[in-house]
C-alpha cells in the first residue's frame, strides 16, 4: 500500500453534512463519538468545517429536492479521493419519507456512497465500526487491483 | 553554502519536526483537559502526508498566483526567522546589527500570508476572515512591539538578538526582573494571538466562519499552512525563550533547566486556550489596545527606572 493511501487511511478528517429532511438525531449520535466516551481523535478522525478539507462526507437525512443539487455540488468539490458515508435509515433508503412528495431519490443514486451505516439513529458504537468498514473496503479494493 | 544549509536544517527540518511533535502535545493536552484519550504521537506528521497526497482545487474567480504563493511566502518567512533565531543561539557573536527588527518583520508575515490568501481565494467567509485577521495584527503588533522594547532596554539599548542573550548570560535571565516578567505576560498573550488560538481564534473560527481564511484551501497548499502553523508553534515560544529566559543552553543541567522552560511556555498556552472562550474581533481589538498596551507602557517606564 502505498504511503499515501496509509496516511488517508490513519487521518480521515470528517465533513459532516445534513442532506435536507432528518430528525437531527443521527447528527447528535455523530456529535457523541467525539465525546470522551468514544473519542475518535484516538484514530486521527476530526470534523472540519470546510469540505475542502475533508477526507469524509458524511451525510445524514433523507434527500430533498431542494438539497440535491446542493449535494451534487458538494461532491464535486471535493478534493479527491473522497470516501461517501451515509448514516442513518433515511439517508439509506429515506426512511419514513419514503412516500413523500419531496424526496424522489434516495441519496445513492445521486453520488457514489461507499459505506452504509443502519439504525435510526445508529449508536456510535455502530458508527465507529462503519468506519472499520469504510477502512477495510479501501484495503481490498487496492488488493483487487494488485 | 553553508548558508543553504542551514538554512534547510535549522529553518525547515528542526522548525517542522519540533514544531509538528509540539502540535501533537497541543492535541493530547487539550484531549487531556476534555477528558479524552487524544491522537497518536505521529499524529501531526500522517496528516501532513495525507495532506500533501491529495487533490489541489483552485477556485472558480480566485486570484490563481496569489492563492498558491501565499502558503510558501508563509512557509518561508518562519523558516528564515527560525534560522536566525537558531544561529544566533547557537553563535551570539556571530549576528548583524538589527536582526531583532528583521525578526519582528518576519514575524508578520505568516499573518500577510494567511491575510492573502483569504482574499484571493474569492470566498466571502474566507474574505471576512481574513478582514478579522487583518484587525488582529493591528490589534496586537503595537503591545507585542512595545514589550518586546523591555530586554531592549534591559540590556543597553541593542537590536542585537545576540547582545541580549549576552546580556542574560552574565545578569541572570530578563523575566527575572520586575518590567521584564510584566513584558513576558504581554508577549504571551499576544503569541497567542499570533499562533490564532483560542481566545483570539476569530479570523478561523471554525463554528462561525468554518475554517475562516483557510476555507477554501486544500491539499498541499493546506498542508503548507499546517506545517506553517506548526512550525510558527516552534518559534515564537523559542523568540520568548531568548528574549525572557536566556536561550537555549546546551551544557548539561542547564539544558534541561532551559527545555523546562520551553515547554513550560507551551503548556501554559495550551491551558490558556483551553479555559477561555473566543472574544469576539472588537473585544480583542480594546484588550490589545487598552490593558494590554498600558502594561507594557508601565513595564517600559519601570525598565528605564532600571527595576
Amino acid at each position: 500500500m502505498s504511503l499515501k493511501l496509509k496516511a488517508l487511511l490513519k487521518s480521515p478528517w470528517v465533513f459532516h453534512l445534513c442532506v435536507g429532511g432528518s430528525c437531527n438525531n443521527c447528527d447528535i449520535e455523530i456529535l457523541d463519538c467525539l465525546t470522551p466516551r468514544f473519542d475518535i481523535e484516538r484514530f486521527g478522525m476530526v470534523l472540519v468545517g470546510s469540505i475542502k478539507h475533508a477526507d469524509v462526507l458524511l451525510c445524514t437525512g433523507s434527500l430533498t429536492r431542494k438539497c440535491r443539487p446542493r449535494v451534487e455540488q458538494l461532491y464535486e468539490q471535493a478534493p479527491k479521493p473522497i470516501i461517501v458515508v451515509a448514516v442513518g435509515e433515511c439517508a439509506l433508503s429515506r426512511g419514513m419519507f419514503m412516500q413523500s412528495y419531496n424526496c424522489p431519490v434516495p441519496l445513492d443514486k445521486v453520488i457514489p456512497v461507499d459505506v452504509y451505516i443502519p439504525g435510526c439513529p445508529p449508536k456510535p458504537e455502530a458508527i465507529i465500526a462503519g468506519v472499520v468498514k469504510a477502512i477495510e473496503k479501501i484495503k481490498a479494493s487496492i488488493k483487487e487491483k494488485k | 553554502m553553508v548558508m543553504i544549509l542551514y538554512f534547510i536544517v535549522f529553518g525547515f527540518l528542526i522548525a517542522a519536526v519540533v514544531g509538528l511533535l509540539l502540535s501533537w502535545l497541543d492535541r493530547k493536552v487539550t484531549a487531556r483537559v476534555q477528558y479524552r484519550v487524544g491522537p497518536p504521537l505521529l499524529q501531526p506528521f500522517i496528516d501532513i502526508v495525507k495532506l500533501l497526497g491529495k487533490e489541489l482545487l483552485i477556485p472558480k474567480g480566485a486570484s490563481k498566483i496569489t492563492f498558491l504563493l501565499s502558503p510558501i511566502l508563509g512557509i518561508v518567512s518562519i523558516m528564515i526567522v527560525s534560522t536566525l533565531l537558531c544561529l544566533v543561539n547557537i553563535w551570539p557573536q556571530k549576528t548583524f546589527f538589527g536582526d531583532l527588527i528583521v525578526v519582528l518583520y518576519f514575524l508578520v508575515l505568516p499573518s500577510l500570508s494567511i491575510i492573502l490568501g483569504g482574499f484571493a481565494s474569492c470566498n466571502p467567509l474566507a474574505s471576512i476572515g481574513a478582514s478579522r485577521e487583518m484587525k488582529l495584527v493591528l490589534a496586537y503588533e503595537l503591545p507585542f512591539i512595545l514589550a518586546i522594547l523591555v530586554p531592549v532596554l534591559k540590556s543597553g539599548l541593542t537590536i542585537k538578538v545576540g547582545e541580549i542573550l549576552n546580556y542574560q548570560l552574565l545578569n541572570g535571565a530578563i523575566i527575572g526582573s520586575w518590567s521584564g516578567a510584566l513584558s513576558f505576560v504581554i508577549i504571551l498573550l499576544c503569541t497567542q494571538a499570533k499562533l490564532g488560538l483560542v481566545p483570539f481564534d476569530v479570523a478561523e473560527a471554525e463554528t462561525e466562519l468554518a475554517g475562516g481564511a483557510l476555507i477554501e484551501y486544500s491539499g498541499p497548499a493546506l498542508a503548507i499552512f499546517k506545517l506553517m502553523k506548526a512550525m510558527m508553534l516552534f518559534v515564537l515560544p523559542y523568540f520568548m525563550t531568548i528574549m525572557f529566559l536566556g536561550g537555549f543552553n546546551f551544557s548539561g543541567l542547564a539544558f534541561i533547566k532551559s527545555l523546562l522552560g520551553f515547554v513550560g511556555i507551551i503548556v501554559l498556552i495550551v491551558v490558556i486556550r483551553n479555559t477561555n472562550p473566543r472574544l469576539r474581533i472588537d473585544q480583542a481589538l480594546r484588550f490589545f489596545w487598552g490593558p494590554m498596551t498600558v502594561l507594557a507602557t508601565i513595564a517600559i517606564i519601570l525598565a528605564s527606572l532600571g527595576l
